[in-house]
């Protein structure tokens, strides 16, 4: 059930996580691994420690106990210079974008491309955020408003659009389709597989959103009594008798997207791929 | 990570070889070189190793500009090149401006209707701040008794460490500053009159209600401010609760009635505070300084330093809740309101006692 494919080149390892806030305990003992080139779905009820455990795997929050490894470095306890090295191979989108207010979007996909390359001429550099922008699905008009002008979709996209400014190998997405509606919703899913097989990127993501799980993800990570209880193809994961995974998956959510995943033909990893 | 830039013997010009990783990292100089080759260009890349799209969109805005000839390159890469070609929109980086002179014009233009709306608008929230107070005196049940004492404590009590230190020092600065200089006429008895009436007559609440400004005045407009943005206020609106009533006016009321009673706490404490300096330096007992300060200050200064502070209070409240409520889009906008209302409450602070200052010249009391 919590097996790693047998060709998996590990991106993301973690092993013994243990994570508390005061008496309460977050994670304890969690282990996962990530592998090159797919998308892995991190699902879970409100309040298991998804955002902690993408936090301590971005280096955000400094676990009890455990160790992280991400892309072949060790993430604990890192100084501040070998981490940037680590931190120029991955770009993060957070739940609520994260743009910097007082920058318009093209100047917020600039920003991590100014950290570490500051000798790309200024004509360069701009015309990076204007591809960046279109890869995102954003229009060329996005480029020159600040964050408080866009709507929700276009925030998402405009993080997508900083997250992916350094071409990055390895993409941590929070919730990317909450607060979406379900036509923006699906489109963003289509935007990242696209851009993850363009790009050949890894993808962490977290969401509560079925459908990104049936359209999108390789393989899921469920996060229950403080450990991931389950990893596997969605097909794996629906053979699971976990109270949990089968009220999450054979609820009347869960089937409704199912049935929609069918009817496209779209569930991946499992049944046709 | 070799380059090898080799200029071509045949007639097609140059051609441009790139080897090896051709990604962010060395995206600056290889644009540079590239730039430095003749046209026309071919560019080779038959030996790239590995490619961004950093790396395909330089070849590719030389293709575009430059009609540069690609050759050798592999599956991978042509199909990067394709990417960054459907995603070649250019886009703006900043909003336009217009240029020097007309920008200037522009901003100034901006600026006094900046001024004039805040005016019209702070005219506007005082009218429905008496709105409120309108409705609230028809429906007392509504009068939120608890906000009010809450407001209390914080803009009041609280302020009476940090208030009280601070007369106390500017009360010794003012009688050491006027000794030193009444001490060449042998004149230093006249320190108490100095004290007395300054602290009395303006210090004591002007100083109070600087600090206050600071302090409550600040705050209100960070806290309004934020419940914007985070629509708290809209959420209250929706509810039927008026934010007027249940933000501003507490706030209003406890600034309005707390003022005279900090600026009085400070005017004592000035006034000891010079006390002790006159009695350590100039050896004058805090018997005969009391007396003397009831000889030399009228009655009126009091009433003159009292009347103000209620005043005062109310102006630094009004600008506080009224940038407070300013805020509409994001978290920097409430850092400006915040300061904006400091300044701007400070300034009308200023200004009014001036004006009182002259007023209560001409009606006799001096």
């Amino acid at each position: 059930m919590t097996g790693i494919p047998k060709d998996c080149d590990p991106v993301i390892t973690v092993r013994g996580l243990s994570n508390s806030f005061g008496e309460q305990v977050i994670h304890d003992n969690l282990d996962l691994t990530v592998c090159r080139g797919e998308i892995l779905g991190v699902v879970g009820g409100s309040g298991t420690g998804k955002s902690v455990l993408m936090r301590s795997i971005i280096g955000l929050q400094t676990p009890g106990a455990g160790e992280v490894e991400v892309l072949g470095e060790n993430m604990i306890d890192r100084n501040e210079d070998e981490a940037k090295n680590i931190r120029r191979r991955w770009g993060i989108l957070f739940q609520n974008g994260a743009l910097f207010s007082t920058l318009t979007v093209a100047e917020n996909v600039e920003v991590p491309i100014r950290e570490y390359f500051p000798f790309i001429d200024k004509q360069l550099m701009d015309e990076i955020a204007s591809y960046k922008i279109a890869m995102s699905g954003l229009r060329a008009d996005a480029g020159p408003k600040y964050p408080s002008e866009l709507s929700g979709g276009m925030i998402k996209r405009a993080g997508l659009a900083r997250a992916l400014a350094l071409d990055p190998e390895l993409l941590f997405l929070d919730e990317p389709t909450a607060g979406l509606d379900p036509i923006a919703a699906a489109a963003f899913d289509d935007l990242i597989r696209s851009l993850q097989k363009k790009l050949d990127l890894t993808v962490f993501l977290i969401t509560h959103d079925l459908d990104t799980l049936y359209a999108i993800c390789d393989r899921v990570a469920v996060l229950a009594d403080k450990k991931v209880i389950a990893v596997g193809t969605i097909p794996d994961l629906l053979a699971s008798d976990h109270p949990w995974i089968q009220e999450y998956f054979n609820g009347p959510r869960g089937r409704a997207a199912k049935d929609t995943a069918e009817r496209d033909g779209e569930i991946v990893g499992g049944v046709e791929a | 990570m070799d380059r090898d830039p080799q200029e071509g013997a045949d007639d097609d010009g140059a051609t441009y070889r790139m080897a090896g990783s051709i990604t962010i990292s060395r995206a600056a100089s290889t644009a540079r070189e590239i730039a430095a080759e003749p046209d026309p260009l071919t560019i080779d890349l038959g030996d790239v190793r590995n490619m961004d799209t950093v790396g395909a969109w330089i070849v590719h805005r030389t293709v575009r500009d430059r009609n540069a000839k690609i050759v050798g390159a592999s599956t991978e890469v042509k199909s990067l090149l394709e990417q960054v070609a459907e995603a070649d929109h250019p886009a703006r980086v900043r909003p336009e401006e217009p240029a020097g002179f007309i920008r200037m014009l522009v901003e100034l233009g901006e600026w006094v209707a900046e001024i004039g709306v805040t005016l019209v608008g702070l005219l506007g929230f005082f009218g429905a701040t008496l709105i409120g107070f309108a409705n609230l005196i028809r429906r007392p049940k509504r009068f939120r008794v608890n906000a009010v004492i809450q407001r209390f404590d914080v803009v009041g009590v609280r302020a009476l460490g940090i208030i009280g230190l601070m007369s106390f020092l500017i009360g010794i600065v003012i009688a050491q500053q006027g000794a030193v200089q009444l001490q060449q006429f042998g004149a230093e008895i006249y320190t108490i009159n100095l004290i007395g009436r300054i602290t009395v007559r303006e210090l004591g609440t002007l100083m109070t209600a600087i600090m206050v400004a600071g302090r409550s005045g600040s705050a209100f407009a960070a806290q309004i401010g934020t419940m914007k943005i985070t629509e708290e206020i809209d959420a209250m609106r929706t509810i039927g609760v008026s934010p007027v009533e249940a933000l501003v006016i507490p706030r209003l009321i406890a600034t309005v009635v707390m003022m005279p009673l900090l600026a009085f706490w400070a005017i004592l404490l000035s006034l000891i505070g010079g006390g002790i300096f006159v009695w350590l330096d100039l050896g004058i007992p805090p018997l005969t300084y009391i007396q003397r300060l009831q000889e030399v200050i009228p009655i009126t200064d009091l009433w003159i330093g009292i009347i103000k502070a209620p005043v005062f209070g109310f102006i630094i409240a009004l600008a506080g809740c009224f940038q407070g409520m300013l805020v509409e889009s994001n978290s920097e906008e409430v850092g400006t309101r915040t300061t904006t209302a400091v300044v701007q409450s400070i300034f009308l602070v200023i200004v009014l006692d001036s004006v009182f200052a002259v007023f209560f010249s001409s009606i006799g009391w001096r």
